[in-house]
């Protein structure tokens, strides 16, 4: 999940256009940019989509960080293929925002000024190599779980951008779990990065799916505009029940003394994260919270004479292929 | 907007946005397959390659400015596209041919 705590507008529309527009998303239509949409389902479609395609924008620095040290060049090779997958997967979201009404550079200068938010999980810092395999199994893992069922959500152009990603997101997750295996299957010092990646990335990735339900309380009106798929208990809930399983396989144990598979339930009892640490770290005081916007706004700036010297050498090549006609 | 761009607006400073159609392998039609920001086609056609491309999702690709593109009105769809509902009669569904014919 790369959005988290999406606030939710209400919306002061006339209530006739309301049902009908509800009418449409109940029969499974899907809404296009052009279409007639409360102000509230598009301010937070943009602030949902916006802050999922800054969260792909600022994650690839921590994996940025193990570029030039990846182990072998092949490593390196489908590390650098994965970074440039999340640039991408950011471009597509930005378009897809775009469609309604607020522009790629509108949003980017909200990131870097606070206004708007990337997910949490990019603000713990990725220690050693095990750390690549952890975020790929683990943190693509979680984002897997929101994104699929989001494929089938009412926007559109959403739906459609997550199609793209989905397909692509599955290879993350599995090269980071070959991460994993290499490292459980090597020698005592690399299985214990490998636990030690797990201990640090555990309850940072429960928290990416957002507080729990009861303290959701934006959920009910996204669920019902069907830019919500499922609770944020229900996918993390999923993702334990997945996830067990797989550390189990490279005999990892999970940091949770109270995991216990449920016969009852049929799923795996947890222990919730420490919401007070995740507030802490959306409130910009997680342990790279300041590291990730200086990096994005040192881009921005330095970027800066670039974006406008290729703008002004294209106006002006206009000009003179214009002034040749 | 003057020649040099020195009193370019914030906004107008924005790279314009491209559509972008791709054509995969198999002889299909180009298909739309989403946008990006570049300053010019050249810029577009690289950049379309590497947002776009990267899995050898095809093997041509054309990008249009955007503001190029002219778009039906969602609230014409009526007037535009009812008058195929009536028309059954221009689907080969609609004949019956007796069985005897043969294929056709």
């Amino acid at each position: 999940m790369y959005a988290q705590m999406i606030k939710s507008e209400a919306s002061q529309d006339d209530p006739e256009k309301l049902a009908a527009f509800q009418a449409r998303i109940d029969r499974g239509e899907k809404i296009e940019p052009k279409d007639w949409m409360p102000e509230g389902y598009r301010k937070t479609l943009i602030r949902q989509i916006g802050q999922h395609a800054h969260s792909e924008i600022v994650g690839q620095l921590p994996e940025g960080n193990w570029v030039t040290r990846a182990p072998t060049l092949e490593r390196k090779a489908i590390l650098l293929a994965k970074v440039q997958d999340e640039a991408g997967h950011g471009l597509y979201l930005y378009c897809a925002a775009e469609t309604l009404g607020i522009s790629r550079d509108e949003m980017t200068e909200m990131l870097l000024d606070g206004r708007m938010k990337y997910s949490s999980i990019f603000n713990y810092p990725t220690l050693t190599w095990a750390d690549m395999g952890a975020v790929g199994w683990l943190v693509d893992g979680a984002a897997i779980m929101n994104q699929v069922p989001l494929q089938r959500t009412s926007y559109g152009p959403y739906a459609r951008a997550m199609v793209r990603i989905c397909k692509e997101e599955s290879f993350h997750q599995r090269q980071g779990f070959d991460v994993m295996m290499k490292m459980c299957q090597g020698s005592e010092a690399q299985k214990r990065m490998a636990q030690d990646a797990l201990n640090r990335f555990w309850f940072p990735s429960l928290m990416m799916f957002g507080p729990s339900d009861k303290d959701s309380k934006h959920s009910a009106q996204s669920m019902k505009w069907r830019i919500k798929m499922n609770t944020n208990d229900e996918l993390r809930q999923k993702f334990v029940d997945q996830t067990v399983p797989q550390a189990e396989y490279l005999g990892l144990t999970v940091p949770d003394p109270d995991l216990t598979w449920n016969e009852e339930t049929g799923h795996y009892d947890f222990t919730e994260p420490d919401w007070a640490e995740f507030m802490e770290v959306l409130a910009g005081n997680g342990p790279c919270n300041r590291d990730r916007m200086e990096a994005r706004n040192r881009a921005w700036d330095e970027g800066a004479w670039v974006r406008e010297g290729l703008m002004a050498h294209a106006t002006k090549q206009r000009a003179v292929s214009v002034a040749a006609e | 907007m003057t020649q040099d761009g020195n009193d370019m607006t914030a906004a107008k400073r924005e790279w314009p946005l491209w559509e972008v159609f791709i054509r995969g392998q198999h002889g299909m039609s180009h298909r739309h397959v989403g946008s990006l920001h570049a300053a010019d086609a050249a810029m577009a056609m690289k950049n379309a390659r590497d947002v776009y491309t990267r899995r050898y999702e095809g093997v041509s690709i054309w990008v249009v400015p955007s503001v190029q593109i002219t778009a039906s009105n969602p609230s014409d769809k009526g007037p535009m596209f009812d008058p195929a509902d009536d028309k059954t009669y221009r689907h080969p569904t609609f004949f019956d041919i007796p069985d005897d014919v043969g294929a056709m």
